[in-house]
């Protein structure tokens, strides 16, 4: 288990990464947390020439907030992130959803930035992303410019990332005060990827649904955002009937590999009761 | 702009000792602790950063060292398992606990699920069992002896803490 030769790049700047990235092509790889293409490198499923590493650059680090908006640097690890009081408070399902992605050693080294940009459909902020509404900004030869999370993921890995561009960071809108919200996340054990898994963010008014988004996780090549399931519990009470017609119609958008994990139908069908369980509690929870 | 093909001198603390090496960018940390430190007390379970047999503690920080590559760690300051005892050589308080609470079988995860529990002790000095069971999610035991460990974990605290603990092994 030990990976190919490599030349290791340490730049201290994003420009310098970008200039690197740009230069070396599709023979370099940037490296974030490192805790899914370094798996891949030593299984010689990854093979880089060059790794560009995105430890030096200290301007990537932190959170911080802008106007209505939560603005976290991408190579803030998860960890830290789980100690940004400032991110937590503003936008709390932050913390619940992080908690669930893989084991404290991983969340130690793995960044924000990392696990929404590599496309990995098992990864959980991806769908969390889509369902806050964040945007990304992408830093690349051409300059910068600002992508919608929903319009980022094209298939499992592919992404809008232009060669030579690397993600710099996440920008979340502030969900509004007393909103509600929820990640369940069925998985085989602590530290796997989903199953399936279903983020919620609504508002309540006068006892029902005044807006609502829900996002689902590896139950398909990409992040999904259930729309339409979405919209069918808006001005509802939140009644069975309701929520069991959201879940079918979430479920009805999904389609999951058949993989260790259980057969395509069997995933579609959990995932439709994560859908109902995150709505049921972020109902509940909101004010 | 510092960019290596070729062996780099990297040097870092390791259990309070400053340490130097001439290593390839692909070593990863944990061969660069067991073949050139020759501290082997660090293991090597599954290599897929799943069993975190690997585990050292990394600038405060828990880290399986079969995923990050020794040329990262340049200028760190690492403890592994051979850091951990009393300056004075008896057993700190959780190597102790695992002693006294049985808390290894086998024993090829306990420098792993020691080191871990040292960082979440640090972070969290009197964690409740579910704190506990989440803070070594990340670290596997292929005989099943969690509970014990756990227990181990518990009187570590306690003992830091100076609070009683007389539950038995179990």
């Amino acid at each position: 288990m030990i990976p190919a030769a490599f030349t290791y790049h340490r730049p201290a700047s994003v420009a310098e990464a970008v200039r690197l990235l740009a230069e070396l092509g599709d023979d370099a790889r940037p490296l974030a947390g490192g805790h899914s293409l370094v798996p891949m490198m030593k299984l010689r499923l990854a093979s880089p020439e060059h790794l560009v590493d995105l430890h030096g650059i200290g301007t990537l680090k932190g959170a911080s907030r802008e106007a209505d908006r939560i603005v976290i640097g991408a190579m803030t690890t998860q960890h830290e992130l789980l100690h940004s009081d400032l991110a937590l408070t503003a936008v709390p399902i932050l913390r619940e959803t992080i908690m669930q992605v893989a084991d404290p050693q991983v969340r130690y080294r793995g960044t924000v930035g990392g696990n929404v940009a590599n496309g990995d459909p098992g990864n959980d902020l991806p769908a969390l992303m889509m369902t806050l509404g964040a945007d990304y900004r992408l830093e690349g030869p051409a300059g910068a410019r600002t992508v919608a999370a929903r319009d980022f993921y094209q298939g499992a890995y592919a992404t809008v990332l232009a060669p030579g561009e690397i993600l710099t960071a996440v920008s979340i809108p502030v969900p509004p005060p007393g909103h509600g919200y929820a990640y369940e996340k069925l998985k085989r054990k602590v530290g796997d990827y989903a199953t399936a898994a279903a983020a919620v963010i609504l508002t309540m008014r006068g006892g029902t649904v005044a807006t609502c988004s829900i996002g689902l996780t590896n139950l398909a090549d990409t992040p999904l955002l259930a729309d339409k399931a979405a919209s069918l519990v808006v001005g509802t009470t939140l009644d069975d009937a309701t929520l069991r017609s959201a879940g079918a119609a979430a479920a009805a958008i999904m389609a999951p590999a058949a993989d260790g994990r259980g057969p395509s139908d069997y995933r579609k069908h959990v995932g439709g009761i994560m859908v109902m369980r995150a709505l049921k509690r972020a109902a509940e929870q909101a004010r | 702009m510092p960019s290596q093909t070729k062996k780099t001198q990297i040097g870092m603390m390791v259990n309070g000792a400053q340490v130097d090496g001439l290593v390839e960018p692909r070593l990863l940390l944990v061969h660069f602790i067991r073949e050139n430190l020759q501290l082997t007390g660090t293991h090597i379970g599954c290599e897929t950063t799943h069993c975190g047999a690997c585990t050292v503690d990394c600038d405060g920080m828990s880290v399986k060292s079969c995923t990050i590559f020794a040329i990262q760690a340049d200028g760190c300051e690492i403890t592994t398992i051979e850091g951990m005892a009393n300056p004075d050589g008896t057993l700190s308080a959780l190597q102790e606990g695992f002693r006294m609470m049985h808390g290894l079988q086998c024993g090829f995860c306990t420098p792993g699920m020691i080191m871990r529990a040292h960082r979440l002790l640090k972070e969290n000095p009197n964690p409740d069992d579910a704190e506990i069971r989440h803070g070594i999610s990340g670290n596997l035991c292929r005989c099943t002896g969690y509970q014990n460990i756990v227990k181990a974990i518990r009187y570590a605290a306690a003992k830091i803490n100076g609070t009683e603990f007389q539950e038995a092994a179990e």
